[in-house]
């Protein structure tokens, strides 16, 4: 007979967000009682169908049910107790054809998420079952330059964003001669609309811990610091427990499985500062001072933390250490283009059917990325933009759907691969406004050092505002243009460096809608509100008055059963009307 | 770091000596203002320049480091907060996703703007540029919790649920 062997309920912040805690709490309050294990797991992936409920058996198959609200648990706690299958709430089923086939699986190479959705992450246990913790044994065998050229060979460059060679900067800051010297993992996620790393803080935090260790030892490293966000309290509470975890183990502390080579790992939790993710920023605010950039050289490798040597990486770099180390940097060079290997996690999110975090070879294209792993875009409406990169990055249009990703190429289109955000937008969203959006995340966060970052950017945001305000001059376009290019040339670090980018990538391939918003006074869009007018079809409408009886400021007249007539100079265009409209009878124009 | 949110309200003298026993087991430690500050917070709700200059002073550093440092990150306030923290996501897939309508809707209910608080100190409302949840965005967060696929209509049930 197949047995159980326990029920999972996917709990990274997702899960959570969806209601996976009153799930937990009933399937436990159910099923403990009938001796089946019930247990928390991390990120299984499929945001879109979260609350996520995976029942394992003993054979090793599994089913995963998706959407089990307050409701549907109950009636799904009876089935499992009864070793019955709902059917209908069948979300996958890993290693079974008819799923496989829908893609979003298929075209999937887990190694950074090998264990996310899968292990519990509170238990060090599981994740030693799945070659946890082997990589530390191999690398005492082999030593340390072992490590640095197998790292090397492995091809991986960092995943923070910029993509340098991580085995170069390991031998740098390896070659660089003091007694003491830092190991950083950067898990100071700030781009809006990425979450990759957060998924494998909470869903893994043990392959951080390991793949920082690897490095400590590399280069010649006794202690390392986790930077993270403030804002990610699982994450804080699981890599908390982790750390205890391998200590208790012998895998973290001193005289490390008798190597005789001892690493430590503290956590700093930020405060809220998105300058901080930039590296010498975050060793400022680790210092405890304000989280300013400064100029480089001299490069971390040599002065960097308390100016002792340092070696920084980010959260999906060093998850995909213990991997190469373990199955060997060829296997991982194995996969992906010429000049960019192995794999790449991207937040997938925005209107899309799909969302996510994914992880795909590198080499795929966007399309096979936005329409075969995430389904589309919701309601099939029409694919307008993808945004990669977050503030850094760019908005890339249809026309580039086949450009494959790696660093290189998405560099030639004026966007970066970044730390792994992808927001996808349909005809709904207006790229000036979304252009704006960006820049006013960055005038916010500009540090305010550096002179043309901090005011050039806030004058491209103003101009930006009078263009969706409907005041934008043509000569308004050059003078972005020429101000993008002066903040990129005039900043100090990669914030201020990258900021325009947005602007400038709208500006190369959605400029008709610019121009729209400048000649015509539109919207194209239908988002900018000082662009837009609301009016109501005679043909279709009811006279139901709901419209009349929902306007918050009474611009909409009419009797019952006739049509109604909106005031155009009442009408403040929130939008009310074209909402609870159940005849689609009010128009936005 | 112990949760202390829960405690029974202390008096000042009270929680003065907690962050004074707090400052004096982590000064010697090398850069552990923030920390010291975050515990401060947690502590006292906000940092009030009072609260900074016992910090400046028990950590032998200047004022003007401590509050550099405080008004550097948007995690500490130097305001009193309500009971409740709302911090709505303005994230990009928030964003596009109808975020800004759920801001106007807590705007007009609440009558509050971005970073004020009620008047019977019930809420106070801030915005956050990714909560990490962009899988089901548009999210708010209320205190620790987040809540996921929001609507406007879905706020009035959500809000009662903080008294």
């Amino acid at each position: 007979m197949n047995n159980i062997k326990r029920v999972k309920v996917g709990m990274a912040s997702c899960g959570l967000a969806a209601g996976a805690q009153v799930v937990f709490d009933h399937l436990k309050e159910e099923l403990t009682p009938k001796n089946i294990l019930v247990e928390r797991t991390g990120c299984i992936g499929m945001c879109f169908r979260e609350p996520l409920v995976e029942v394992e058996y003993d054979d090793g198959s599994s089913i995963i049910y998706g959407d089990i609200d307050g409701k549907k648990v109950k009636v799904l706690s009876e089935k499992i107790k009864n070793d019955q299958i709902q059917e209908e709430w069948i979300a996958y089923k890993p290693n079974d054809e008819e799923y496989e086939s829908d893609h979003y699986h298929a075209k999937q190479e887990r190694i950074v998420l090998r264990n996310c959705g899968i292990i519990n992450p509170e238990s060090i246990e599981e994740y030693i079952e799945r070659d946890g913790y082997k990589a530390l044994n191999k690398i005492f065998e082999k030593g340390k330059d072992w490590v640095i050229e197998d790292v090397l060979n492995s091809g991986l460059r960092g995943r923070g964003g910029a993509g340098f060679p991580t085995g170069l900067k390991w031998k740098f800051a390896k070659a660089s001669d003091n007694d003491k010297k830092y190991i950083i993992c950067n898990a100071d996620e700030g781009d809006p609309g990425a979450f990759m790393d957060r998924s494998v803080l909470e869903g893994d935090p043990h392959s951080i811990l390991e793949g920082m260790t690897i490095a400590g030892y590399a280069i010649g490293s006794t202690q390392g610091y986790i930077y993270v966000r403030a804002e990610y309290p699982l994450a804080i509470i699981r890599l908390e427990k982790a750390i205890a975890q391998a200590k208790e183990k012998g895998f973290l502390g001193d005289n490390i499985l008798d190597s005789g080579f001892s690493f430590d790992i503290s956590l700093k939790k930020g405060a809220g500062a998105f300058v901080c993710g930039e590296e010498t920023a975050l060793m400022h605010s680790i210092e405890g001072q304000r989280g300013m950039p400064t100029l480089k050289p001299p490069f971390p490798a040599n002065s960097g933390l308390w100016r002792k040597p340092t070696n920084i990486n980010n959260v999906e770099t060093f998850a995909n250490i213990p991997w190469i180390i373990v199955n060997g940097g060829d296997k991982y060079s194995a996969i992906g283009t010429e000049k960019s290997k192995g794999t790449k996690v991207f937040a997938l999110t925005g209107k899309i059917k799909k969302s996510g975090t994914v992880e795909v070879p590198m080499g795929i294209t966007l399309r096979e990325v936005i329409f075969d792993i995430g389904g589309g875009i919701i309601n099939d409406k029409k694919f307008k933009a993808v945004q990669i990169g977050g503030p850094s990055g760019g908005c890339l249009p249809e026309s580039l759907l086949d450009t494959p990703v790696d660093y290189d190429s998405l560099n030639n289109t004026g966007a970066i691969m970044g730390s792994g955000g992808m927001v996808v937008m349909d005809e709904n969203s207006c790229m000036v406004d979304v252009a704006k959006f960006f820049l006013s995340f960055v005038v916010e966060e500009s540090c305010g050092k550096c002179t043309f970052c901090r005011i050039g950017n806030k004058r491209m945001f103003e101009i930006l505002d009078r263009i969706t305000k409907g005041k934008g001059e043509m000569k308004d376009l050059d003078e972005l243009e020429k101000l993008a290019y002066q903040v990129k040339n005039g900043s100090l670090c990669g914030l201020g460096q990258t900021a325009p980018n947005p602007v400038l990538t709208s500006l190369k391939y959605f400029r008709d809608e610019y121009i729209a918003h400048i000649k015509e006074k539109k919207c194209p869009a239908g988002v900018c509100k000082d662009l837009i007018s609301f009016r109501i079809d005679d043909d279709k409408c009811t006279g139901c008055t709901l419209c009349a009886r929902n306007c918050p400021v009474d611009a909409i007249a009419g009797e019952v059963k006739k049509p109604h007539i909106i005031d155009q100079d009442a009408c403040i265009k929130c939008g009310k009307c074209y909402e609870v409209c159940r005849f689609d009878a009010v128009v936005k124009e | 770091m112990a949760c202390i949110c829960n405690e029974k309200e202390l008096t000042d003298e009270q929680k003065y000596k907690q962050l004074k026993e707090f400052i004096d087991e982590n000064k010697i430690k090398e850069g552990y203002l923030i920390p010291i500050l975050h515990r401060a917070q947690a502590i006292f709700g906000y940092l009030p320049p009072e609260v900074q200059n016992f910090v400046a002073k028990e950590m032998n550093v200047s004022i003007s480091m401590v509050t550099g440092v405080v008004t550097f990150y948007s995690y500490f306030k130097t305001f009193p907060t309500g009971r409740h923290t709302i911090t709505v996501c303005l994230g990009t897939a928030c964003y596009v996703r109808g975020a800004k309508k759920i801001l106007e809707a807590l705007e007009e209910k609440l009558g509050i703007h971005i970073g004020e608080t009620t008047e019977d100190r019930r809420f106070s409302m801030g915005v956050q540029r990714c909560l990490g949840a962009c899988g089901l965005a548009p999210v708010i967060m209320i205190d620790k919790d987040i809540h996921g696929r929001m609507s406007v209509k879905k706020l009035e049930k959500i809000l009662e649920l903080y008294k």
